[in-house]
């Protein structure tokens, strides 16, 4: 069945675009990289417990990294590389304080850093340029295949998002995930059994936000134009909302809260002025009776059919 | 030849209050010790404090005759000392056979080898072992959080022996555990030791239980080792029958 969902998932992403408006496409292509981002912080907070509200400045670290190098004349290949270490090592740093606190604690302490990455790239104008922003970035040209049609952009992202998801699932089949879970679930007895609780916590949010600045990498060319507000403490709860609505700790909990997220307020448009009441309307429900999530409900729904035909019967 | 672990003068005080008061005991490879007293007496405090979760406020412990002070848990582990405690501590989302690997998993190879080598970190013979040991099978791939609190039980037994350690201690194994299950336990328990040469230390409120498992049993009362002798010689001590029933 699993097997099944995902080809016919794969088919419809890599059929969407055709027959849209480049609008439309630029949509898509926000989900894309936004589920990027998502998923790594569902590898900090869903599968290793660590509530962070700082993914958005990871996202704004990687697309500053790609707008300063690729409008200097770098390759987005070198941006790739020198965000996701970047955004790894200060990931590294950030988890020193999810040591010593736990909970709002540390989600305070990760809100104070997003407050102070935003500060840096508004105040900073030598090198962020401030509030005028950078422009002009350029889409990447992949040997020979340039994606500057949004359709084209589109697909780079998807195939980003592609590899992205790769590693994720690679990394969470491995021991290191029973680990992050063991993390989340008692840290004391993780500990007791042999587990490294201070290195695998810093890992979690070092691979997590590395993946929030490859996120931010494919943004910046996909706006073309980005400033410091793109990257406030809103985004991080954005992308909070995203995991949490998806279902957290689940493998495809962010692609579907990235569609929630990114899509579900323009299918909402017809209703003109109220698609943000409705939004929140259904965020707000959802999340009160099914707080697993979309995938908690698709599974709840699941298990509960064979019995209630089995009673019916 | 030096105590596999030794514990000298330790003290525990929360807030001026002392719940570990100068103990001093000795454990040689091969032994069962068990170690009772009432509610409140300093027991699990105790194991924290061997175990590297509390830091002493005063006294040593030594593994092998050194040091373990500020040691950290995973590291004690890394040593060869396992421990289950007292309430159940098993991973409820996880399966069986997944609490089993995850429990021997950083025994095996480094970090990074973890990482790209094979899911089950080469454990799965191991895992299947220790499944059929406590009589497990029927439930290996059933999540942890299914499982009755008997079974959850055996299971946070089968976890502290999945990295083959040379000293285990028990926070009260029995604890919960229905009367049929218990004599398997019991069994299993002194077939590790007989046969792995495992040392155990085991906190327990079973009499039962703890005198027919144990070579050598420990008394403590308000912080303090009270008695100290075989089983036979426990059950009939003055001092301990006193701190049980406060006459």
């Amino acid at each position: 069945m699993r097997p099944v969902l995902l080809f016919v998932g794969v088919a419809l992403l890599i059929a969407a675009p055709f027959g849209l408006k480049p609008y439309g496409i630029y949509l898509l292509s926000l989900w894309a990289v936004m589920t990027i981002a998502a998923i790594g912080l569902n590898l900090t907070l869903g599968y290793a417990g660590q509530i962070s509200l700082a993914q958005a400045s990871f996202v704004g670290i990687g697309a500053y990294t790609a707008a300063l190098l690729t409008t200097q004349g770098w390759p987005l290949g070198a941006a790739f590389a020198l965000a996701a270490l970047l955004c790894f090592v200060v990931g590294w740093l950030l988890g020193y304080p999810a040591l010593r606190v736990a909970h709002h604690y540390l989600a305070f302490v990760t809100l104070s850093f997003a407050t102070l990455v935003f500060l840096i790239l508004r105040n900073e104008e030598w090198l962020t340029k401030g509030v005028y922003g950078i422009s002009g970035i350029p889409r990447p040209a992949l040997l020979g295949w340039s994606t500057k049609a949004p359709q084209d952009f589109y697909f780079f992202c998807l195939g980003v998002l592609a590899l992205a998801s790769i590693a994720a699932w690679w990394l969470l089949r491995s021991p290191w995930g029973r680990a992050f879970t063991a993390l989340r679930e008692n840290p004391i007895r993780a500990s007791s059994l042999g587990i490294d609780t201070r290195r695998y916590t810093l890992m979690a949010f070092a691979i997590g936000s590395a993946l929030g600045g490859v996120a931010g990498v494919l943004y910046a060319p996909l706006v073309q134009f980005i400033e410091p507000t793109a990257f406030t403490p809103g985004l991080s709860f954005n992308l909070l909302l995203m995991v949490i609505v998806g279902g957290a700790g689940r493998f495809f909990g962010p692609f579907l809260g990235a569609a929630v997220s990114v899509l579900l307020p323009e299918w909402l448009r017809f209703s003109e002025g109220l698609y943000l009441m409705l939004y929140a309307v259904f965020v707000m429900i959802l999340l009160a009776f099914f707080p697993s999530g979309l995938l908690g409900l698709a599974e709840r729904l699941r298990t509960s059919w064979p019995r209630s035909s089995k009673s019916a019967s | 030849m030096a105590a596999l672990l030794e514990v000298r003068e330790l003290r525990k005080s929360f807030g001026g209050i002392g719940a570990v008061n100068g103990v001093s005991f000795a454990v040689h490879a091969g032994e069962i010790l068990g170690l009772i007293g009432p509610n409140g007496s300093g027991k699990s405090t105790l194991f924290n404090c061997i175990l590297g979760q509390l830091a002493p406020s005063s006294g040593e412990v030594r593994i092998d005759g050194r040091p373990i002070g500020g040691m950290r848990p995973c590291d004690l582990n890394r040593l060869g000392i396992g421990r289950t405690f007292q309430l159940l501590q098993v991973f409820p989302q996880l399966s069986v056979r997944e609490n089993l690997l995850l429990a021997g998993q950083e025994h095996e190879g480094g970090m990074w080898s973890r990482l790209f080598g094979p899911r089950d970190a080469g454990l799965s013979a191991a895992a299947n072992r220790m499944i059929d040991f406590f009589r497990l099978a029927a439930l290996a791939e059933e999540r942890a959080g299914a499982l009755s609190y008997g079974q959850q039980k055996l299971l946070d037994v089968a976890m502290a022996f999945m990295a083959g350690p040379r000293l285990v201690l028990l926070d009260e194994p029995a604890g919960g555990v229905n009367p049929t299950m218990l004599g398997g336990l019991r069994e299993r328990l002194k077939a590790i030791n007989e046969t792995g040469r495992s040392t155990f230390v085991v906190i327990e409120h079973n009499m039962e239980f703890v005198m027919s498992l144990c070579t050598r049993i420990l008394v403590l009362a308000e912080g303090r080792i009270i008695a100290e002798g075989a089983p036979e010689a426990i059950r009939n001590d003055r001092a301990v029958i006193e701190a049980y029933l406060g006459t």
